[in-house]
C-alpha cells in the first residue's frame, strides 16, 4: 500500500530503544491516569488543556452554526409571522400561569418561613449553549460554552424549559462538560409527584429512557405518573420535572419493580440549557409520614 | 524524488488535527457508532510510513489531546496508542510488504487491541461501557484503512 521509498538512512531507528520509550511513556500515562482518577490532582493541567482545545472544539461546529444562522435569517416572512402569533398566544397563557404562580410562591414562602425551612428555589440562571461535538456515543455527555470564568461550578444543576437536564461534571475556564440524566453513570433522587414516594432514577445510556430499579413491588406507581426532583443530595433544586413513567413491569418473582421513565427535558434536541444557582444549604428532607422506599442497592439486581 | 520522505511537521500536525476533528464531528446517531478511531488510524499510518519522523511521542501527544477532547481519563487514549504504535513499529517492515487485504487484517487486529485497552482502562477506572456496539468501530476502522492510507499517501506525495 505505501510505496517503496529509496532512503539513504539506516533501516534501524536511532535514538533510545523502542521498548524503553514504550515503558517510559506507559509509566507516564499510568501516572497521569492515576493522578486524574483521584480528582483535583490534575485540575490545573486539565483546565489549561481544555482551554487549549476548546477553540478547536468550537471551530468544529462553526460551519453548522453559520448554516443555521443563515437559514434563520433567510426564514420566510410568513413563518416568522405565524411564529410570532403563536408565541404571543403562548406568552399570554404563561403570564396567566405566572400570576397564579407568584401568589402561590409567596404563600409557599410564608408557610416555609413559618416552618423555618429554606425555600430552595432557583435564584439565578445562566443560559449556556451546547457545543455541537460528539464526545462519546456511549456516554450521554455534552459540552457547553460557559466555564469557570462565568461562575460555573462542578455538580451544578442544568435545566431546560421542560425539565431537569443534567449536572456539570467538569469545568474548564471557557467550557464545561455536562452529564445528562440519561447517562448510565448518573442517578437523580426523584419523587413520584402523585404519591410523594421517593426513589432514584438511573440513566440507561439511551437518551429517551430512565430506569427506576429501587421501587418495591407494593409501591403505587402507574404509567403516566410524573417524576419531580426531590432535592435530596442537594445537587438539584427540588420540585422540578424530571420525567414521566412509561412502563411498570410487575414480575412477582422479583422483589422490586422494573419501572421505565422518559425524561421530559429535550436531552438530544436542546440547543441551549439553563445552569442554575439555588440555595442548597438545607439538604435533609422535612420529616414526612410517608415511608421512604429502601434505596439500598444491595440485592437490587433487577432492572436490565 | 530525492526528498520523498520529507513529510514535514506542518503536514503531520495538520493531518493529526484533522483526525482529531473527525473524531468529534457531529454525526447522526447510527453513523456515530460506526465512527472509526481516526486518530489511531492516522498514528498507525505515520508509524508505518515515517517512523523516524513521528513514532511514539507523536502517538502519545495525539492520545493526550484526544483524551482532553473527549473529556475522558487523561492518559487513556495515550496509553492505548503508544502500545499499538510499539507493535506496529516493531512489525512495520513486514506490514509494509503485505498485500492490501492482509495489511487491513493487521490493522484490524491493532485497532482491536487499541479498543480493548480502552475498554480495560474504562473498566478499571470504574466507568465501564459494556454495550457490545462499541466494538463496531473496529471493523469500520479497518474497512476505512485502504481509503485513508491511499488518501494520506497522496497528501504525502504532494510537495
Amino acid at each position: 500500500m505505501t510505496p517503496h521509498e529509496p532512503d539513504a538512512r539506516p533501516l534501524l531507528l536511532g535514538g533510545p530503544p523502542l521498548g524503553l520509550r514504550l515503558i517510559v511513556l506507559a509509566i507516564l500515562s499510568l501516572g497521569l491516569m492515576v493522578a486524574d482518577h483521584r480528582q483535583n490532582h490534575l485540575a490545573v493541567i486539565r483546565d489549561w488543556l481544555s482551554a487549549v482545545v476548546y477553540p478547536v472544539q468550537w471551530a468544529v461546529q462553526a460551519p453548522l452554526v453559520v448554516w443555521n444562522s443563515a437559514r434563520d435569517s433567510l426564514a420566510s416572512r410568513a413563518r416568522i409571522e405565524s411564529d410570532n402569533v403563536r408565541l404571543a398566544a403562548d406568552n399570554l397563557v404563561l403570564r396567566l400561569k405566572q400570576m397564579r404562580y407568584d401568589s402561590l410562591e409567596q404563600e409557599n414562602q410564608r408557610l416555609r418561613a413559618a416552618r423555618e425551612s429554606s425555600s430552595r428555589v432557583v435564584q439565578r440562571t445562566l443560559v449556556a449553549e451546547i457545543v455541537r461535538v460528539d464526545l462519546d456515543p456511549f456516554r450521554q455527555r455534552v459540552l457547553v460554552d460557559k466555564g469557570s470564568r462565568d461562575g460555573v461550578f462542578r455538580s451544578q444543576a442544568a435545566l431546560d424549559a421542560n425539565g431537569i437536564f443534567g449536572q456539570v461534571t467538569r469545568v474548564g475556564p471557557l467550557s464545561a462538560e455536562v452529564i445528562l440524566i440519561s447517562d448510565p453513570e448518573h442517578a437523580i433522587p426523584v419523587q413520584v409527584n402523585r404519591t410523594g414516594a421517593r426513589t432514584i432514577a438511573l440513566g440507561t445510556g439511551r437518551s429517551g429512557q430512565l430506569s427506576l430499579p429501587y421501587l418495591p413491588q407494593n409501591s403505587d406507581v402507574v404509567a403516566g405518573d410524573l417524576l419531580v426532583s426531590s432535592g435530596l443530595g442537594g445537587v438539584y433544586p427540588p420540585g422540578y420535572l424530571v420525567g414521566r413513567i412509561t412502563t411498570v413491569g410487575r414480575d412477582p418473582s422479583q422483589p422490586l419493580l422494573a419501572v421505565a421513565a422518559e425524561p421530559l427535558a429535550g436531552l438530544d434536541r436542546d440547543p441551549e440549557i439553563l445552569l442554575v444557582w439555588f440555595d442548597s444549604t438545607v439538604v435533609e428532607p422535612e420529616p414526612t409520614p410517608a415511608a421512604k422506599p429502601a434505596s439500598t442497592p444491595g440485592d437490587a439486581t433487577g432492572g436490565d | 524524488m530525492a526528498r520523498r520522505n520529507s513529510l514535514g511537521w506542518p503536514r503531520i500536525i495538520a493531518l493529526t488535527l484533522a483526525a482529531l476533528v473527525a473524531t468529534v464531528l457531529p454525526l447522526p446517531d447510527w453513523l456515530e457508532i460506526l465512527r472509526p478511531d481516526f486518530v489511531a488510524l492516522t498514528v498507525l499510518w505515520f508509524c508505518l510510513l515515517s517512523p523516524r519522523m513521528t513514532g511514539m511521542f507523536h502517538a502519545w501527544g495525539a492520545g493526550l489531546v484526544l483524551d482532553t477532547f473527549r473529556g475522558v481519563l487523561l492518559g487513556q487514549h495515550a496509553l492505548a496508542l503508544i502500545v499499538i504504535t510499539y507493535v506496529a513499529t516493531k512489525l512495520r517492515l513486514q506490514i509494509r510488504a503485505f498485500p492490501p487485504l492482509q495489511q487491513t487484517a493487521v490493522i484490524l487486529a491493532l485497532l482491536w487491541l487499541n479498543e480493548f485497552l480502552l475498554f480495560w482502562i474504562d473498566g478499571v477506572s470504574g466507568h465501564p461501557i459494556t454495550d457490545w456496539r462499541r466494538w463496531l468501530a473496529v471493523p469500520a476502522g479497518a474497512a476505512c484503512w485502504p481509503l485513508i492510507s491511499g488518501l494520506y499517501a497522496r497528501i504525502a506525495a504532494r510537495r
